[in-house]
């Protein structure tokens, strides 16, 4: 995107994609963070050794930290769906709200209260009050995150909703439905995951340059045995809940997976692309241009990830576009043409209806509304001017997931090869080891991002998927003033990772025996 | 007797505990409770009120007419050329 002749939409996803990925550099740590000083202070309760405690108290401070210069930088979010997104934010309706209002309301009083008790609560109130609060900070942390991810499910999977033509909102008939469907809680785990993932690598991290240092050697030692545990489980979990949303990308939006793998032809057996490099030359969905320069190819995993049947056929995007092959419930997919059909009789149904209720034409609009609910499905589709717009940008989702797995792959093998020289060997000399554990870091984080680049990218260009795309859910308002605020984003959430980073290194130079936060 | 004394002590100690962490705080505590207020004034004192207003509610005053809008945009923002 050449953001400089930007329209006001693309500003406005660049702003949103901006403000995420600040605010996610942030939220990580506060979870990951959260659970390994839960289990310090358990063994520090359990044990009663007071290396534990400290340990505690210095992985609470860098939480702290993190904490105070990242709370409620995710509330601009909130803020561009009323002025950027507001045709979204109407038709949304309550779906959305629903989850926020319990995050805002739920999770963060909650976190916010035991937050408090945890700093100032040691030598106040009793171990086992002050254990519960650090265990609930963790818990609270991580509830907010998942109706934060609740709302974010239902925008790439739309159930237990129904479309009131009358105030043109998609109005919540299955709360449940929403709040637990297989979408949602596989991404909250997938995420929740994620989290940990980055809290362990930041311990081990910060721990290795202690080593490197010959500083804190014994608090260094502990900290990473517990980190690369966490660790290790969070990345094998990682895979674990990644094979789930395989599958739930392939049943709900083969695009998005199709994009993933840069599949332009469907086949049967398919196979996952290990490692491979797009060809820059295909420039459009139907060029006989060879999509890949090379690839190494696992045959038939692409199959059995996405409909569990290693010969299943995986639809590839000139599939998906030009429709006629089989759906998993059985019927046949519709080309980008006839959904592109059903979706402006939706929209023109959605505007008969009105002029029907308004000129007492009740019979008239009852059936308008038939209509526009026989075809609401591909309401969206209406929006969409060539094929090309219904095809998200293929390079960045297929290299964005690959890098994404090559890290999580290279850091199971890490933490692996962490906790064999932890446990039976001597970590304390092996600095080669513990420049690789100080230098992974930022690989963890970037790991962190990308996921939600393949998530976010990879749905385009939908803002509910089939129903409502970008440029319908942006609002009527300026370029200039969106570039603006995008500007203004940039220079406070720099700003505000300027002022994180220095804190955090002053207190890490001094270290966990420092007096540093009293509080 | 005993028990009221035991929950006045309690209720002494939680006042106390916000009390004495508030007071007696680290330099550092202090400086990220300033970035803290900083922000959230910057937030919602600067951003939203002049940068963020939100398009419905500033525009009309009930329900009926913001869902007017909404299906006067969604209807006219079909491709021209359709």
């Amino acid at each position: 995107m050449d953001l400089l002749s930007a329209s006001a939409v693309n500003w406005s996803r660049a702003q949103f994609a901006l403000t995420a990925s600040y605010h996610w550099l942030f939220v990580p740590l506060t979870i990951g963070l959260g659970l390994i000083m839960a289990i310090m202070e358990s063994l520090y309760v359990k044990t009663g050794d007071e290396k534990w405690k400290n340990a505690t108290k210095f992985w609470q401070k860098i939480f702290g930290i993190n904490f105070a210069i990242g709370i409620a930088t995710g509330i601009i979010l909130e803020f561009q769906f009323g002025t950027n997104w507001s045709n979204y934010s109407w038709f949304v309706g309550d779906i959305f709200g629903a989850p926020l209002a319990i995050e805002g309301i739920l999770a963060f009083f909650m976190e916010a209260t035991f937050v408090s008790i945890m700093f100032f609560g040691w030598n106040r109130v009793s171990k086992k009050m002050h254990l519960a609060s650090t265990w609930l900070v963790f818990v609270g942390a991580s509830l907010s995150a998942f109706w934060i991810l609740v709302a974010n499910a239902w925008m790439q999977y739309p159930i237990g909703m129904e479309f009131n033509p009358e105030s043109v909102r998609n109005e919540m008939v299955d709360f449940w439905a929403v709040a637990f469907s297989p979408v949602a809680y596989n991404k909250f785990l997938h995420t929740t995951f994620s989290c940990w993932a980055v809290g362990a690598a930041f311990v081990v991290a910060i721990s290795g340059w202690y080593l490197l240092k010959k500083r804190h050697t014994d608090f260094a030692v502990k900290s990473m045995k517990i980190g690369s545990l966490v660790g290790l489980v969070a990345f094998v979990m990682l895979a674990v809940t990644g094979d789930g949303s395989a599958y739930h990308v392939a049943q709900k939006q083969p695009m998005k997976l199709a994009a993933m793998e840069g599949l332009y032809e469907g086949k049967e057996g398919a196979g996952l692309v290990a490692v491979g490099m797009l060809n820059p030359a295909r420039k459009n969905y139907n060029d006989e241009v060879d999509p890949y320069i090379f690839k190494i190819e696992l045959p038939k995993l692409l199959s059995l990830l996405g409909y569990r049947d290693i010969n299943a056929f995986v639809p590839g995007i000139v599939d998906i576009v030009d429709g006629g092959y089989t759906l998993p419930d059985g019927t046949t997919s519709l080309s980008f043409q006839e959904r592109k059909e059903r979706g402006l009789k939706a929209i023109q149904a959605l505007a008969d209806y009105q002029v029907a209720k308004e000129e007492g034409r009740d019979a008239d609009a009852a059936n308008h509304e038939i209509i526009l609910r026989e075809n609401y499905a591909h309401f969206g589709y209406g929006y969409l001017e060539t094929e090309e717009d219904m095809i998200p940008n293929i390079p960045l989702t297929f290299y964005s997931f690959h890098l994404m797995v090559m890290i999580g792959m290279y850091f199971i093998l890490f933490f692996m090869v962490m906790l064999y020289f932890l446990y039976k060997k001597d970590m304390v000399s092996n600095r080669w080891l513990q420049y690789v554990a100080l230098w992974s870091l930022p690989l963890a984080y970037l790991a962190s991002q990308l996921g939600w680049v393949v998530a976010e990218v990879g749905r385009q260009p939908w803002t509910i998927q089939d129903i409502l795309p970008v440029q319908a859910a942006s609002s009527a308002i300026s370029a200039q003033n969106v570039a603006t605020t995008f500007i203004l984003f940039a220079v406070l959430f720099t700003g505000l990772l300027i002022a994180e980073v220095t804190i955090m290194v002053k207190q890490i130079k001094k270290g966990p025996e420092s007096e540093g936060l009293k509080a | 007797m005993e028990k009221e004394i035991d929950i006045a002590e309690k209720k002494y100690n939680w006042f106390t505990m916000f009390w004495s962490g508030f007071t007696s705080m680290s330099s550092m505590s202090k400086t990220l409770w300033i970035v803290a207020i900083v922000k959230l004034v910057i937030m919602f004192f600067i951003l939203k009120p002049f940068f963020f207003p939100n398009v419905l509610e500033t525009n009309y005053d009930n329900d009926a007419d913001k869902a007017e809008h909404v299906r006067t945009e969604l209807y006219e923002k079909v491709q021209p050329s359709e």
